[in-house]
């Protein structure tokens, strides 16, 4: 378990690399930051000066050396537009976002399950063939069209839920505001979270329902049934712990995917988070912000599969995490 | 009364194609304490015909004709809750790949007290010394440490054992075993088929052993039933059926063991192969390959004649049974 645990974190280490590199490296061809910092009545000659003085002027390799340098100190560089540290201005707004994916998590854990299990064990059902038709044409719907057909039903339409924001949030502890404690806030995250669980649920669905049917058919589920067990059993646990556990390695990459998706629907419903933050320092050309975010982001798909590789060995007990490499 | 009496039994496949009967006219009895096999090549409806038992036909197919009687009792007429109640209880099941048999995310103690609870109301306690216990009459070496296991842990021996000590879990009347051994290494083979007969013989199992292993036949039961294309052909006590087979196809199984050819010689075999159950001949469906063939095989069905104990389908063994009897009289 601790051998696994140290090897992730040399993997981590060398992942984060990478991502930083290639972060780093795209910051030069998004425009001139000067632009937007000074505006237009600054001369040429004091720009230039500006420019040396933030660094912009020296080769890449020295900018990029400094730049690791203070990031092994935590200082991921200062926005330009909020002049503050930027990764204090993103973790700022890391908790609207978590709180965005975890609810659509959420969502798409407690369908997804039920949904898949009933289709697989009665695929003939009229109800299992309207989950598999509405499932498809959630795979082709793009998520921001959801977002916008669900505002326009439930805001503008029908006038039940609120339409942009977080509403009402408490703090919870430090700067964690969180819109899961209060009513407001949860009729707020509802509109957003189904958004972005629309994309997955569809592909989760059809996963479980597919990795279920095989399972059905295997020699152990058959065997469980010439027990004499009882068909709850024999669902729920012989057949849907197997099911689960391709489900478990796709969902971690996908939990990582779902933070990339937030971009869009962070926009469309105004949602106070990394994502929306994300696309108004590209437009601002805030290339510490925009570098910050490809960090953090990244650093959040490593956390999650490594969690989810965890897990995937406390189910799978043929996975032996602190054994010898196989 | 018999404890377990299958009549009639006729199973059917619902295919895209058409309906496909794999199953015809079956009838069989096993007695209490009785070891039976069933015999024949792959395809011959063997297996549709355990799992028909227990009613655990995986669909397209279904029971479309027949009886079975069970205790007296007719399974078709029982709702899936008592039907429930007497598999793995009653009857257990012993299946073919005990690599496969076992769930591999759940330890061998849960696997096997999951079976006493579903059955007794017992406590989780109780179950695994009864489970430890069951391990220990199948020689599984350390059993308390072993039940805690997964069963990737253990070799394909081992794990039939484990699968044969879950059927003894509830004391069962009849096992049916669906070829035991054909998924274990040959050294193996003679252990669990020694360590299965030994187990039936003491606690007075019956046991309908499926099989296409003529030796083993041999030495395990006292009744063989011969199956060809979904039919049964002949059946009656096994030394009889071993030792002077009636029926053609019987006799060239029998024929093709390599026990019965010299070192050097080339083996036995029946020509052709199994016809489809989709277009099985008019008559005997053994016809095409029968080397004693007769007009009148290719036109009916053969009903059984009594021959010595067995009973047996074919026209040449008729005919022959009735000139007998002529010139007796």
């Amino acid at each position: 378990m601790i051998a696994f645990v140290v090897r992730r974190l040399f993997q981590a280490v060398i992942v984060m690399f990478v991502i930083s590199l290639l972060s780093f490296s795209i910051q030069d061809n998004l425009g001139d930051p000067l632009r937007e910092l000074v505006g237009q009545s600054v001369s040429e000659e004091e720009r230039q000066a500006l420019r040396d003085e933030l660094g912009l002027n020296d080769p890449f390799l020295t900018q990029y050396l400094r730049f690791v340098g203070n990031a092994l100190e935590g200082d991921l560089g200062t926005s330009y537009f909020f002049k503050e540290p930027a990764l204090d201005v993103i973790l700022n707004k890391l908790p609207a976002t978590l709180e965005l994916v975890f609810g659509a998590t959420l969502i798409i854990i407690l369908l997804s399950v039920p949904l898949g299990v009933y289709s697989a064990i009665n695929p003939r059902s009229w109800f299992s063939k309207t989950v598999m038709g509405m499932s498809i044409v959630g795979i082709s719907i793009p998520v921001f069209l959801t977002a916008i057909m669900a505002i326009y039903l439930f805001s503008v339409e029908l006038n039940w839920l609120p339409s942009y924001g977080r509403g009402e949030t408490v703090p919870v502890f430090g700067s964690w505001e969180t819109g899961f404690l209060t009513k407001d806030g949860l009729l707020h995250l509802l509109l957003p979270c189904a958004s972005l669980a629309s994309i997955m649920l569809p592909l989760f669905i059809r996963l479980i329902r597919s990795e279920m049917m095989e399972v059905l058919e295997s020699e152990y589920v058959k065997y469980a049934w010439a027990k004499g067990l009882s068909p709850l059993r024999i669902w729920f646990l012989h057949a849907l712990k197997n099911t689960m556990l391709p489900v478990i390695t796709v969902g971690g990459v996908q939990i990582g995917t779902m933070v990339a998706y937030t971009i869009l629907t962070e926009t469309v419903f105004q949602w106070p988070g990394m994502g929306f933050l994300f696309l108004e320092a590209v437009n601002r050309v805030d290339t510490p912000l925009i570098v910050a975010y490809l960090i953090v982001v990244g650093a959040i798909f490593v956390i999650t599969n490594t969690l989810v590789d965890l897990i995937y060995g406390l189910v799978n007990p043929t996975v032996k995490l602190a054994g010898k490499k196989s | 009364m018999a404890l377990l009496e299958v009549e009639n039994l006729e199973v059917t496949f619902g295919l895209r194609q058409g309906a496909v009967k794999a199953l015809r006219d079956v009838s069989f009895t096993v007695e209490r304490g009785e070891r039976v096999g069933i015999v024949g090549e792959s395809g011959a409806g063997k297996s549709v015909a355990a799992f028909s038992i227990l009613n655990l036909i995986s669909r397209p197919g279904y029971i479309s004709g027949g009886q079975i009687r069970f205790e007296g009792q007719d399974l078709s007429k029982l709702s899936s809750d008592a039907m429930r109640e007497i598999r793995g209880n009653r009857i257990a099941m012993i299946f073919q790949d005990p690599m496969m048999t076992l769930n591999p995310v759940l330890t061998l103690g849960q696997q096997m007290v999951e079976c006493l609870k579903a059955h007794r109301k017992i406590s989780t306690q109780e179950a695994r010394l009864i489970a430890v216990e069951k391990l220990r009459q199948v020689h599984i070496p350390s059993p308390e440490k072993r039940i805690d296991q997964y069963p990737h842990e253990l070799s394909g021996g081992m794990r039939q054992r484990v699968i044969i000590a879950i059927a003894l879990l509830l004391d069962p009347v009849l096992i049916i075993a669906d070829e035991p051994t054909t998924a274990l290494d040959v050294t193996i083979q003679a252990e669990i088929m020694e360590l299965l007969l030994e187990l039936c013989e003491s606690n007075n199992v019956g046991l309908v052993l499926i099989t296409h292993d003529l030796g083993v036949v041999s030495q395990v039961t006292q009744k063989a039933i011969v199956m060809y294309a979904g039919r049964v052909i002949e059946q009656g006590p096994t030394k009889e059926i071993i030792n002077d087979a009636q029926h053609p196809y019987t006799q060239g199984l029998i024929n093709a063991l390599p026990q019965q050819t010299l070192p050097g010689q080339r083996l036995n075999q029946i020509p052709g192969s199994m016809p489809s159950l989709q277009n099985i001949p008019a008559g005997c469906a053994f016809n095409p390959r029968c080397e004693f063939v007769m007009d009148v095989c290719k036109q009916t069905l053969p009903g059984f004649t009594r021959s010595g104990g067995c009973q047996v389908a074919c026209h040449m063994v008729r005919e022959m049974k009735e000139k007998a009897a002529q010139e007796a009289s």
